[in-house]
């Protein structure tokens, strides 16, 4: 009764939060707000899921099951990596240099020490080659 | 009472995956696009695990594993063509 009470508490919680994720994505106004909600909120929502799945695995009398464990770690892992990496996108097409705070060490922001992508902010425009 | 909750969410997720597709048709960015679509892939593992507990069966959860790769994967491949214009150097 109390796994069953437990199980219903995690599934309700993982919609919710998978909800409010999307519903995130959806309503914040650009990039670097957006990327807030599916890296927390829908990685809370999954990882819920999944530990949904082991207590009913449990309940219903299988044992504990470490898949879905492999899964939770996969996704808390790669989560914070595709944020970076879309961030560093998103810093390398729409954000010139000029407007970036210095970083500590004087080595430039990540994304930003190459060529600028035609059309970003701070690209070197056709006028400027010799 | 586990049903009722296995529904809920399964309809929770639904719709979260019906919002990441709108966002993938109004996006004006490649990197937001990129973005609601690797949000997609979370909401599909998260559909998956939910059905391989509806159905009582545990080989779903190879195939979000499967799922969790591709899509980690694919978003990588994506960021990196956009940082540096090719995926493998």
């Amino acid at each position: 009764m109390i796994a069953e009470i437990v199980i219903t508490a995690l599934l309700v919680i993982a919609g919710v939060f998978g909800l409010v994720g999307s519903w995130g994505l959806v309503k914040l106004p650009e990039l670097m707000t957006r990327l807030h909600a599916p890296t927390k909120a829908t990685t809370v929502g999954v990882g819920a899921v999944l530990v949904a799945s082991m207590a009913e695995h449990w309940r219903t009398g299988g044992g504990i099951s470490f898949h879905e464990l492999l899964i939770t770690l996969f996704l808390f892992l790669t989560a914070p990596v595709t944020a970076h990496f879309i961030a560093k996108a998103h810093l390398h097409r729409k954000v010139a240099p000029a407007e970036l705070p210095a970083t500590a060490s004087g080595v430039p922001w990540a994304g930003q020490d190459g060529a600028r992508p035609a059309g970003a902010p701070g690209a070197a425009s056709a006028a400027d080659r010799p | 009472m586990i049903p009722y909750a296995l529904g809920f969410a399964i309809g929770c997720f639904a719709l979260a995956l019906a919002l990441n597709l709108w966002q993938v048709t109004r996006a004006r960015e490649v990197p937001d696009r990129v973005l609601a679509l690797d949000t997609m892939v979370i909401n599909v593992i998260a559909l998956l695990v939910l059905y391989g507990i509806a159905a009582g069966t545990g080989i779903y959860f190879e195939v979000a594993l499967l799922f969790a790769l591709t899509g980690f994967l694919s978003t990588v491949a994506y960021a990196k063509y956009l940082l540096r214009g090719d995926v493998i150097e």
